[in-house]
């Protein structure tokens, strides 16, 4: 039962996390853009924009950061 | 004023499709992985006691989204769109992430017939494990029960993930993306059952490319919405036209990728 609880929990953690910097950078984007971009003045309408350039942004240097190392 | 009205349904059902078309794709994926194991364990074990522990994990799980999704509607919209969004987009983005660069060639893709012959080899290797310890024609048998319920509940959990998530946004989407889970599993288990062999040719990387795309727009969309941030251009008036524009937005940039990244591998192994 406890093998049984613990291997649900390592498939919940895997839904989200496979690359520990990127699921992190992801979250502190996120929790960046939420708390500051507000306070940054640039215009409500940009807020939304900004967070997906941050985030593309991650995926980016993400991708071409494991496509550098894998050969 | 009527065409606003009009409009504003065309959104709304426009919305609900998207969410059923998602549910669909990625509870697709979840259910082909759990059919190549339960077939494995089915061909080789025999089938009542795999297929008992199919039906007992449904069960479970249909018990979680029963409970669950009604629950989320106590608490308030703008935080559970921040909660779930965030968990979205790291669903999302790992998935595209990981379609990516699959599509590029840099991982594996994944090989249903493999599992297939692995996990049929694994339940051969296992021995009977029946509660009488006769033949497997016999008895209950525990341990195909068990494999069947481990992997329809492990990866059922995905699944209910993924409707909750999907449904948190709105009324009327939690039933929008359960009909597109169950859509999946009747779609998968109907194949499963004419053709007694894994769905290898259900193109999973592609499919999984879609679904990141779909997921890592949805979150983004419900993140920024929980934060209450807007939108440009005609979605600052209807904020729901941002969602497709977002999920282009990463298509374009997820299909630019797939060639840098190849190109990439290539000029450091000239490098190296």
């Amino acid at each position: 039962m406890a093998n049984w609880v613990r291997s649900i929990g390592r498939e919940l953690l895997g839904l989200f996390v496979d690359d520990g910097s990127y699921a992190a950078a992801i979250l502190v984007w996120v929790g960046l853009a939420v708390v500051a971009l507000p306070r940054l003045g640039l215009g409500a309408r940009w807020d939304g924009p900004v967070l997906f350039a941050g985030l593309a942004a991650i995926l980016i240097q993400s991708v071409l950061r494991f496509a550098r190392r894998s050969r | 004023m009527a065409t606003g009205l009009v409009g504003l349904g065309q959104l709304e059902t426009a919305r609900m499709g998207t969410t059923l078309v998602a549910a669909f794709l990625a509870s697709l994926v979840e259910c082909v992985e759990a059919l190549t194991v339960v077939l494995a364990v089915g061909s080789v074990r025999g089938w009542s006691s795999p297929l008992a522990g199919v039906a007992a994990a449904l069960a479970v799980l249909a018990g979680l989204v029963a409970a669950l999704g009604p629950a989320l509607a106590r608490i308030p919209l703008h935080l559970v769109q921040l909660v779930v969004g965030a968990m979205i987009l790291l669903f999302g983005m790992r998935w595209l992430r990981k379609a990516i660069l699959r599509a590029a060639g840099l991982i594996p893709l994944h090989d249903e017939q493999a599992a297939f012959a692995k996990n049929a080899a694994a339940m051969r290797d296992a021995g009977t494990g029946h509660v009488s310890g006769g033949p497997v024609s016999g008895g209950p048998d525990k341990l195909a029960f068990a494999a069947a319920f481990n992997i329809v509940m492990l990866e059922g959990t995905e699944v209910v993930f993924i409707v909750i998530a999907l449904g948190a946004g709105g009324s009327g989407l939690l039933l929008a993306a359960a009909l597109g889970a169950l859509a999946a599993l009747v779609a998968v288990a109907g194949l499963g059952f004419a053709l007694h062999q894994p769905l290898a040719r259900v193109p999973e990387n592609t499919l999984k490319f879609v679904v990141g795309v779909l997921l890592s727009g949805f979150g983004t969309f419900w993140v920024g919405e929980g934060a209450g941030f807007a939108w440009p251009g005609p979605a600052l008036a209807n904020p729901d036209l941002a969602i497709p524009c977002l999920m282009a937005a990463y298509l374009a940039l997820a299909l630019c990728l797939v060639p840098m990244c190849r190109g990439r591998a290539r000029a450091a192994t000239v490098e190296g």
